[in-house]
């Protein structure tokens, strides 16, 4: 189990002060300039080194994401833009960060930015979550205050300035080029790419999207060193994770824990084990709702990490792992994961925007038993037909979930349609 | 620059420059990709996914409207992947369509009807209850059935990008995205109606056209636009002798493939206040007359009477008409002969009134002055091309005029002549612009030209062009006036102009006065003169007029037409002129043989001869002659009065766009709009 | 999502106060010049928070005016995004998350004790005070199942915690936010498992 002092996020229960002093005392912003003379490639070489891999969902290495950024810049400004609308189902870590760990991620904006030439970023906090926008701006204006941001920030001699944005309400905006048009005051709707944001991103200038945990990492990877954080978890999966454990355990929580920890042992010793015991567990969805769900067998093994995941068709998503026990509808839980995604399709490429509700209505009737059993292959079709054809991601993470139901609950299903008629009679 | 990339598509090698998209190269191959949002006069959205392709060692199909070549790239249109990708695709954008096509305008000409049976699959499988949305009210041109919209923004794209009305968007998100206007309002476009042809589906259709044919029965007759100087090239589609609709023909250098509502929607002014016979005033009264009647009384008045004849040429008439007219006039030894019937002051070698940098040469232009022109209303598309100009960068454009909504930041430098003046003098700053530029561009409109220092207008606009090195381009508003200037349809020695000859009509120094389709002089200027109206509408002139002699319309004529760029282009007969009307020109040649003043051809061929011979590039269809370059004719010096824009009525500008109820509806929608905006409703 | 439209009956006018409109020139200067547009959604949403938690129409044109942005533009932004009210709501507004975290943990008895208290979505209350919406994911899935009610977010709900929130609420009685059982916040409750420190 990962020691305590290798838990980067020391106060993400908010036990203790999330104001600068109480942020200072536990090590943020401890002689910052220091880390920005060594330059910017210094910076970027840590956290390649580190192996650290994005903390929104996709797992793209951090270090070589920033390394994109032009060099020089040709007269247009860069930006960093932190994807702060955590929005994905079973997804509350960058809260945390937020309203208990400002300073970390206001640093890290800092050192990031200066890795990729910006002076400034804009952070953009999902619509909802204001109280945790508001903690935040309280700490951007404690740094403004300190001089740790501004003009010769921290005293590195580099100027920057953070932007508090918010959306109002839109799952899209996740994606780093919908969140670039919302950030622009358009709708949400994912751009064409390329041109990639590292050249071509907010305002048409090179921007580098990264979520909140990724840059709220970056100092304490600095401070103590990519070795560091390289030598946790297994390669290609290192460091440590803010996990979200919910649904079906006595004890749901957040927790920092290792990459790669087994998700059995993730579970009976931060969440109290799954309600009713191990043997009562159904399945969990272990990366957020957009990846697909995994049943009991192959949860009694797995380990929870990119590569792991991956190899048995799933993902580590944002680490948010959802627990389902035996008393679980599982049609009915994943019907409710394809209303969220025909919900939140921006509507601007045709497989998405039609396909989610088509999705949605078949998995309803399935639920209630009103579907012929032949729907099971179409539906698996149609799955096929929106996933890899869409603008972005969200038609694959609309399509993944009903993947993972019918790959491991087809008989479910069937069951469900065998006994139709005699279900809805009952009811 | 051309550093060709060696592509392979479907097995075939094509070479194409670097930045060409897939789709292209594609094309080049031979390879067909379906596409419904796609549009390459529109900005690249990549949302319908039809366009999908294979790409060698891409992990998913590519949307080849919006990725770039990259060298040595293996492209397939043709495998199972791309295949299954079009057919999912195609059911995905059906599930939600009503399939509503027998009751739908736009069957026979719908992309999503052809590309179903192209690319679809066979059988629909989806079970649940369709999609409906509520129509959208879009004004008296666009109807719409939203439900079948498949959202492919290309309307959106329009409005934003060539109409410059940024008022179409795409509401809520999802399968509930719907296309709207702002609180439905109608749209405040000139351009409007060509959303109807980039709608892929039955979505936005003509309101006007609606449930009125089947367009396979429809006979179409390719020919030219004469509702502005434009030319734009369009296509009239007739079921027996009425016109249905107009649509327009892609010409890259003149309209692209946009066209004006005025010029698409007139048609049915094609149909109503016709004169199909001649008339003569008896009693004071017009009644039906045969021709002989009516020869019989031109022939009283105007005979041994031609010192005392003038002639007016209107804005829509063609040039053979023009032709014929002069020959008339010169035969019975009259100098009063004009086609300016709105007064311009123009005058000077060809170059002096011509667009001479082309409509096309719009693009290579990097700065604007427009003297006493809105060419939003003078000339919606040729507006559409200088925006264009403008959203591709580094085009400054200075207006002297009256501030108004161009559709592209202008900056409106000052509003009448004194500004001109300052211009000249290096007073103001915009002259320097003009001379730092490369390839920088003067636009004079009519409405400059007929006031009465209109000749002094003319010459300080072709002095400031010598000076700041601009191309001198006048925006013409009338189909006709080319053609009327290269024939010589100008006063001759000791001639009347057309104010002269007003005077002249009511001092009686005049006697008689032949109105060619002139309906813009007002009729109690005419005084007491016998008026002879030849024309195809019953309008002003032709409530003036003692005799009417009924001629043809453009639709009914083979004609030629000179746009305001030069380019000499022919019309095609879509229709016979109705009833006993006559085409122009023979009514003329008729007339010159009751006279006794016979004109020396008998057929269209022969007057085309010696039209030729006196204007020899008429005869070169489709090309701009270079003109002689222009020179500042004499004047008395500018004054100082407020340019007016030549055209304020858009809807109502001449006799056939008058007689349309379409038009009508139009102005009305457009009056109920800035009433709208002018009670401020903002909040 | 579904269609989501304008409010028939609307104010014939709205306009910032002047606090308000000192408040968007700040917004409006955190990005650069000529992006004004980019302070859409956080002036959207002020004018949704002065005209009482809906967004009246002549407040689209209104923000529209100020970012010099065509109105279509506005009204795309304004439906696009769910959290702008198109209709007015109660004195205090609940969305009920309904995704599946929450419904796992038991988000239909939540949505029970809205019907029973307020009436079915969208309904207001006679006195004003309450309306509710189920809404999609709001991100605390670990303190599920849970509500947003105007600001502020209430954790670790059961049913009947959740009626007299609501009761309360509506009594003008103050309420505790954020978790309604012994958590502080994201932490397992019955005792931490790390960090544990000197805690």
């Amino acid at each position: 189990m990962l020691r305590d002092e290798d838990r980067i996020f020391q106060n993400i229960y908010g036990f203790e002060g999330a104001d600068l002093i109480s942020a200072k005392a536990r090590g943020d912003w401890d002689n910052t300039a220091e880390l920005i003379k060594k330059g910017r490639d210094w910076v970027i070489e840590e956290v390649k080194a580190s192996g650290l891999r994005g903390r929104g969902g996709a797992g793209f290495p951090t270090g070589l994401k920033w390394s994109f950024m032009p060099k020089e810049s040709d007269g247009r400004p860069h930006y960093l833009v932190v994807n702060a609308d955590e929005s994905e189902p079973g997804t509350c870590k960058d809260r945390d960060i937020m309203r208990h760990e400002p300073h970390k991620l206001l640093e890290g904006c800092l050192l990031a930015g200066f890795a990729m030439g910006a002076h400034a970023c804009y952070i953009y906090v999902r619509g909802e979550f204001i109280r945790e926008r508001e903690a935040l701006q309280r700490a951007v204006d404690e740094a403004y205050e300190a001089g740790l941001l501004g003009k010769n920030a921290a005293g590195s001699g580099w100027d920057y300035d953070i932007y508090v944005h918010h959306g109002a309400g839109a799952y899209i905006c996740g994606e780093e080029t919908a969140l670039i048009e919302s950030l622009e005051g358009k709708k949400g709707q994912p751009r064409l790419k390329p041109p990639f944001p590292a050249n071509m991103g907010l305002y048409g200038c090179p921007t580098t999207v990264n979520n909140v945990e990724s840059i709220a990492v970056a100092p304490t990877i600095c401070r103590r060193g990519g070795s560091w954080f390289a030598g946790l978890g297994r390669e290609g999966n290192t460091g440590t994770k803010l996990f979200c454990i919910s649904g079906h355990v006595n004890n749901p929580c957040n927790v920092e824990e290792e990459m790669g920890i087994p998700l059995k042992e993730l579970l009976e010793k931060h969440a109290g084990g799954v309600r009713g015991g191990w043997d009562n567990l159904l399945a969990v969805i272990p990366g957020g709702s957009s990846v697909p769900l995994l049943p009991k067998e192959i949860c009694d093994t797995v380990l929870m990490d990119f590569d792991s995941l991956k190899e048995v068709q799933s993902g580590l998503g944002t680490a948010a792992v959802i627990v389902m026990d035996k008393s679980t509808d599982i049609i009915k839980a994943i019907a409710r994961i394809s209303h969220f995604y025909k919900h939140e399709s921006c509507g601007q490429c045709t497989p998405c925007r039609e396909g989610t509700g088509w999705m949605w209505r078949v998995l309803e009737r399935m639920a209630a038993g009103r579907a012929q059993p032949k729907e099971i292959d179409m539906l698996l079709q149609v799955t096929k037909q929106i996933e890899g054809h869409t603008i972005c991601a969200l038609g694959d993470a609309a399509a993944w979930p009903v993947q993972g139901l019918i790959r491991h609950f087809r008989p479910v299903i069937e069951e469900r349609l065998a006994n139709g008629p005699m279900q809805e009679a009952a009811e | 620059m051309s550093d060709k990339l060696k592509v392979t598509v479907d097995g075939i090698e094509v070479e194409v420059e670097a930045g060409t998209t897939i789709m292209q190269a594609c094309e080049e191959a031979g390879a067909e990709i379906p596409r419904f949002c796609y549009h390459e006069r529109l900005s690249v959205a990549g949302n319908c996914r039809m366009c999908l392709v294979e790409v060698e060692n891409a992990p998913k199909p590519v949307a080849s409207c919006a990725m770039p070549v990259a060298p040595d790239m293996v492209v397939s249109t043709t495998s199972d992947t791309v295949k299954t990708a079009r057919e999912g695709v195609m059911e995905f954008l059906l599930i939600n369509h009503p399939l509503d096509c027998p009751i739908c305008d736009q069957g026979g000409e719908c992309d999503l009807q052809d590309q179903a049976l192209g690319f679809g699959g066979d059988a629909s499988r989806f079970e649940d209850n369709k999609r409906a949305v509520e129509n959208k009210n879009m004004g008296p041109l666009v109807k719409t059935i939203m439900t079948r919209c498949i959202h492919c923004t290309r309307c959106v794209r329009f409005a934003q990008e060539v109409a410059g009305v940024p008022e179409i968007g795409a509401i809520g998100r999802g399968e509930d995205m719907e296309i709207t206007t702002y609180l439905e309002a109608s749209l405040d476009s000139e351009l409007s109606g060509n959303v109807i042809d980039l709608c892929p589906v039955g979505a936005l259709t003509s309101r006007p056209y609606a449930f009125t044919a089947r367009p396979w029965e429809l006979r179409k007759t390719e020919t030219i636009d004469v509702m502005d100087a434009l030319g734009s090239n369009i296509r009239v589609d007739m079921r027996g002798r009425e016109a249905m609709r107009i649509m327009p023909r892609n010409h890259d250098d003149v309209n692209e493939e946009w066209l004006s509502d005025k010029s698409r929607f007139v048609w049915d002014g094609l149909n109503t206040q016709r004169l199909d016979r001649p008339f003569i005033r008896r009693d004071g009264k017009l009644v039906p007359a045969s021709w002989d009647e009516a020869f019989d009384l031109v022939e009283s008045k105007l005979k041994g009477k031609g010192d005392k004849t003038a002639a007016i040429a209107g804005d829509l008439v063609c040039a053979e008409g023009q032709f014929a007219l002069k020959g008339l006039m010169d035969a019975l030894e009259s100098p009063h002969v004009d086609c300016r019937q709105d007064g311009a002051k123009i005058s000077g070698p060809r170059g002096n009134y011509l667009f001479n940098a082309s409509i096309a040469g719009i693009e290579e232009a990097d700065a604007l002055l427009l003297i006493g022109s809105n060419p939003r209303l003078e000339a919606p598309v040729l507006n559409a091309r200088i925006r264009k100009r403008y959203l591709a960068g580094n085009y400054p454009i200075a207006s002297i005029g009256e501030a108004v909504d161009l559709t592209y930041k202008a900056e409106f430098i000052g509003a009448g002549a004194d500004t001109l003046a300052d211009l000249l003098a290096g007073k103001q700053s915009f002259a320097d612009t003009l001379k730092n530029a490369e390839n920088p561009m003067i636009i004079v409109g009519q409405g400059a030209l007929t006031r009465d220092d209109g000749a002094a207008v003319l010459a300080s606009a072709i002095e400031l062009a010598e000076k700041t090195g601009a191309s001198f381009n006048m925006l013409h508003t009338a189909a006709a006036r080319v053609t009327g200037l290269d024939l010589g349809l100008v006063p001759g020695e000791g001639g009347f102009d057309v104010a002269a000859m007003q005077e002249a009509a009511q001092s009686g120094a005049l006697e008689n006065v032949i109105l060619y389709g002139a309906d813009e002089i007002a009729g109690a200027s005419l005084g007491e003169a016998f008026v002879v109206y030849i024309g195809s509408h019953g309008d002003r002139g032709a409530h003036r007029a003692d005799v009417i002699l009924p001629a043809a319309a453009y639709t009914e004529k083979q004609a030629t037409y000179v746009n305001t760029e030069g380019r000499a282009q022919m019309t095609e007969q879509a229709a016979t002129p109705p009833g006993e009307a006559r085409e122009d020109w023979k009514i003329f040649r008729a007339l010159s043989a009751r006279l006794d003043v016979t004109l020396p051809y008998d057929n269209l061929n022969e007057l085309r001869v010696a039209m030729y011979e006196a204007a020899p590039h008429l005869a070169q269809l489709d090309e701009i002659v270079s003109a002689d370059a222009p020179q500042a004719p004499s004047h008395d010096g500018l004054g100082t009065a407020t340019f007016t824009y030549a055209v304020s009525d858009f809807y109502f500008t001449n006799p056939i766009a008058r007689a349309s109820a379409i038009m009508a509806d139009c102005a009305k929608a457009k009056g109920a709009r800035s009433d709208a905006e002018g009670t401020g409703t903002d909040g | 999502m579904s269609v989501r439209r304008l409010n028939e009956e609307q104010p014939s006018e709205f306009a910032f106060t002047p606090e308000n409109i000192s408040w968007a020139e700040g917004q409006i200067a955190k990005y650069p010049e000529g992006r004004q547009a980019s302070a859409i959604i956080p002036l959207l949403w002020q004018a949704q928070k002065q005209a009482g938690g809906w967004l009246p129409e002549p407040a689209i044109r209104h923000v529209a005016d100020m970012l010099d942005m065509p109105y279509i533009r506005a009204l795309e932004v304004a439906t696009f995004y769910t959290m702008f009210n198109l209709s007015p709501v109660g004195e205090h507004f609940v969305q009920l998350c309904g995704t599946t975290p929450c419904w796992l943990r038991g988000a239909d008895d939540l949505k029970d004790v809205c019907r029973k208290v307020i009436g079915e979505q969208g309904d207001i209350t006679e006195d004003g005070k309450l309306s509710w919406l189920e809404v999609e994911c709001l991100g605390a899935c670990v303190n599920a199942p849970m509500v947003q009610i105007n600001d502020d977010f209430y954790e670790d709900l059961t049913a009947e915690k959740f009626e007299q929130i609501l009761n309360d609420l509506r009594q003008g009685n103050e309420v505790a936010t954020g978790p309604q059982n012994s958590r502080r916040a994201s932490e397992p409750e019955g005792g931490l498992t790390v960090l544990k420190g000197d805690k």
